[in-house]
């Protein structure tokens, strides 16, 4: 929703807002009225194409296997088949995959935002040799997509000897040009005299980046977070390259992989094995909602 | 607490200085004001104090001592930004306590500090307010909190009146000299506003591109300017400056007219203006707004360009001969002149500073 249209539905909501003078008053809440129906129409179009193919993949996996060959597919589960689920569970292993990619994920958000947070810092507030050149550097690594450097990373990772290891699946995306460069945005809009004050205070460095520095960033934080949370969890080539059977580190996305390809050859299983790996995803975005949205709108509402 | 000086204090920002060789000494206990217009060198002077800004010549002292390699949270002074730099994420109560938290108070003894020193500012009743939800002079009293509640030993404050509107100035001012006068602690206060720094300093520097003008009490710098800078900074409107030649050919017969010429008639120079205007080559001469009226048997003629009434005062700014133009004050109950009127304006006696015309210094006049 673009922002100005939210804000009219809010003015309307609290009717305090003065007629225009130009118009007359009686052809107003009609011709408004069609407006606000309008809106909401591209609104719900906009909604039913995003959600569609999450609604059909929920359905599907619930659908008897025979169901699922009928053209048209059903639209609704009249007997939904709940032990999908748990076939997905148990055939797929998926318990130990969701755990690996829990903390692959975690370990990858929190390197980011470490490194993020210090790096940003660093360009923000630091005086040293050759910083413009190096924050140039830094966003240059932004331009280079990761299948570029597949190749070369991968033979770094087996010559370390982290085939197949958690180190093997994270390190390469322990540092972020982004989030970097989110931070040193969100750290420059810290006026100069807080910094002072704080260190007049008798705060130093660190102490103020904990105390000051990093509360005010928070929006950024967030926004950093949560999308290094989806692209972590989502990673599918980078895993797919480092890891391999015995399943030790593989990650959900290369065990739904797996459980498409393997004794459990069926649709309705695997998609059921997919809402599982989608599910973190979707708690994720429920619980943040709010700081994703503000985080999206940060520049433009202040 | 203890006193705070500069000796020889320069500051360059590539290769202008900003302040250049400042010698001045802020005595313990004294609120002295640095006054000067925008970008004369006054926060840069202050910063230098607080540690912000490394002196490129010179040395900073504070009580005594040489801080120059003393970090700024050990020079145990606290600085009020013209910003005020309240930290936005915290509430009244935890601005005003964070510079306790660095210094190994214990919460108890914290927390009862933060409510001695919220309660002698009036904000007793703000305590769990972020600052967003304060007005601008309830923020400038958190700053000041936040700046006395670890008793420093001296006070810097930077313009902190400035974002206020004139009704809170007022007030404002009144409040910082007496808290001021009940702690006792030394203070640097900069402002770019002559009638605070006449109202509230003990002793002002004026201060002009970076070098020091003049310093002083209030009252000496306005009877007797150092220069014309200071003539003309000083008062609201500022000291009339008049381009004058003597009367006569030698110094000896303008010792004897005791008068200068000045474009639309001339002035009466006092014994000591006279001898002095008699050593140099060009003078202009300076004479306060409220030393001159209007009166048919004034000895300057001149033509009204403008009449400002503000209320008790009346300004009438008269055009003399082709190129000067100087400010005269008037009672508001005095009768009032046209714009165009041609008048005749008396000059006091007695009243008449004499400079110099090429470096402006003071060479005489009364006082
Ligand atoms: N960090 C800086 N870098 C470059 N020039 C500066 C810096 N700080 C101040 N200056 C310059 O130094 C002069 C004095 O500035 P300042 O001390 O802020 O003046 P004031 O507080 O009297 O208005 C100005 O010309 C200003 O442009
Ligand atoms: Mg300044």
């Amino acid at each position: 929703m673009r922002p100005d249209s939210s804000s009219s539905f809010g003015e309307r909501g609290s009717g305090r807002r003065p007629e225009h003078p130009g118009r007359r008053p009686g052809r107003r809440p009609g011709r408004r009225r069609w407006r606000l129906a309008a809106r909401y129409t591209l609104l719900t179009i906009g909604a039913l194409v995003v959600l569609a193919p999450l609604y059909l993949t929920v359905v599907s996996s619930l659908l008897p296997p025979s169901a699922l060959a009928e053209r048209p597919p059903p639209l609704f589960p009249l007997d939904p088949q709940w032990h999908d689920y748990a076939v997905a569970w148990s055939q797929g292993d998926l318990g130990v995959y969701l755990r690996n990619s829990a903390i692959q994920t975690a370990i990858i958000v929190c390197g980011q935002l470490v490194t993020s947070v210090l790096a940003g810092y660093a360009f923000a507030f630091l005086r040293f040799p050759f910083k413009r050149a190096l924050f140039v550097v830094f966003l240059a690594t932004l331009m280079i997509p990761f299948e570029v450097t597949l190749v070369t990373n991968t033979q770094t990772i087996s010559e370390l000897g982290w085939y197949n290891t958690f180190a093997g699946l994270t390190v390469p995306f322990l540092a972020t040009g982004v989030g970097t460069f989110l931070l040193r945005q969100a750290f420059l809009q810290i006026p100069r005299d807080l910094q002072e004050a704080a260190t007049l205070d008798g705060y130093g460095r660190l102490r103020f980046l904990l105390r000051i520095a990093l509360p005010l960033a928070r929006p950024a934080l967030a926004a950093l977070g949560v999308f290094s949370f989806l692209a972590a969890w989502n990673q599918y080539l980078w895993p797919l390259v480092v890891t391999g059977s015995g399943n030790g580190v593989r990650t959900v996305q290369i065990g739904l992989k797996l459980l498409q390809g393997t004794e459990v050859s069926r649709t309705d299983v695997a998609l059921a094995g997919t809402v599982i790996a989608v599910l973190p995803l979707l708690v994720l975005l429920v619980v943040f909602q709010k700081q994703l949205v503000r985080s999206l709108t940060a520049g433009a509402v202040k | 607490m203890a006193d705070v000086a500069f000796r020889g204090a320069t500051r360059r920002f590539g290769g202008r200085p900003a302040v250049e060789r400042l010698d001045l000494e802020v005595a313990d206990g004294e609120l002295l004001v640095l006054l000067g217009p925008s970008g004369c060198g006054k926060t840069t002077a202050l910063r230098m104090v607080a540690g912000l800004e490394e002196p490129d010549e010179g040395e900073i002292l504070i009580g005594g001592r040489v801080v120059n390699d003393v970090e700024p949270k050990d020079r145990d002074v606290a600085m009020v930004f013209q910003s005020y730099a309240l930290y936005p994420h915290l509430n009244v109560e935890h601005n005003i306590e964070f510079p306790l938290r660095r210094r190994g108070v214990d919460a108890q003894r914290r927390r009862q500090t933060v409510r001695e020193v919220a309660a002698s500012l009036g904000l007793q009743e703000l305590l769990a307010r972020k600052p967003r939800e304060l007005s601008g002079g309830q923020r400038q009293r958190v700053a000041l909190a936040r700046a006395i509640v670890r008793q420093p030993r001296a006070f810097l404050m930077d313009e902190p009146l400035s974002n206020l509107d004139a009704a809170l100035r007022l007030q404002t001012r009144a409040d910082i000299v007496a808290l001021q006068t009940r702690l006792g602690t030394t203070t640097l206060y900069v402002t770019h506003d002559q009638v605070e720094a006449m109202t509230m300093g003990h002793r002002i520097a004026v201060l002009d591109h970076g070098v020091l003008q003049q310093v002083g009490p209030p009252h000496a710098l306005y009877d007797r300017p150092a220069n014309l800078f200071v003539a003309k900074f000083l008062g609201s409107p500022g000291m009339n400056a008049l381009p004058a030649t003597l009367e006569g050919t030698t110094a000896h017969a303008a010792r004897v007219a005791r008068v200068a010429r000045v474009d639309g008639g001339h002035v009466p120079l006092g014994d000591d203006g006279a001898a002095a205007a008699g050593q140099a080559a060009s003078l202009v001469v300076g004479v306060r707004p409220e030393h001159l009226a209007l009166s048919p048997s004034g000895t300057l003629e001149a033509k009204v360009l403008l009449v400002e009434l503000l209320g008790a005062d009346v300004h009438v700014l008269c055009q003399l001969g082709d190129q000067t133009k100087l400010v005269v004050r008037q009672d508001a109950s005095a009768p009032r002149p046209a714009i165009g009127d041609g008048v005749r304006i008396v000059v006091a006696s007695g009243s008449v500073h004499v400079f110099t015309g090429g470096s402006g210094a003071r060479l005489g006049g009364p006082g």
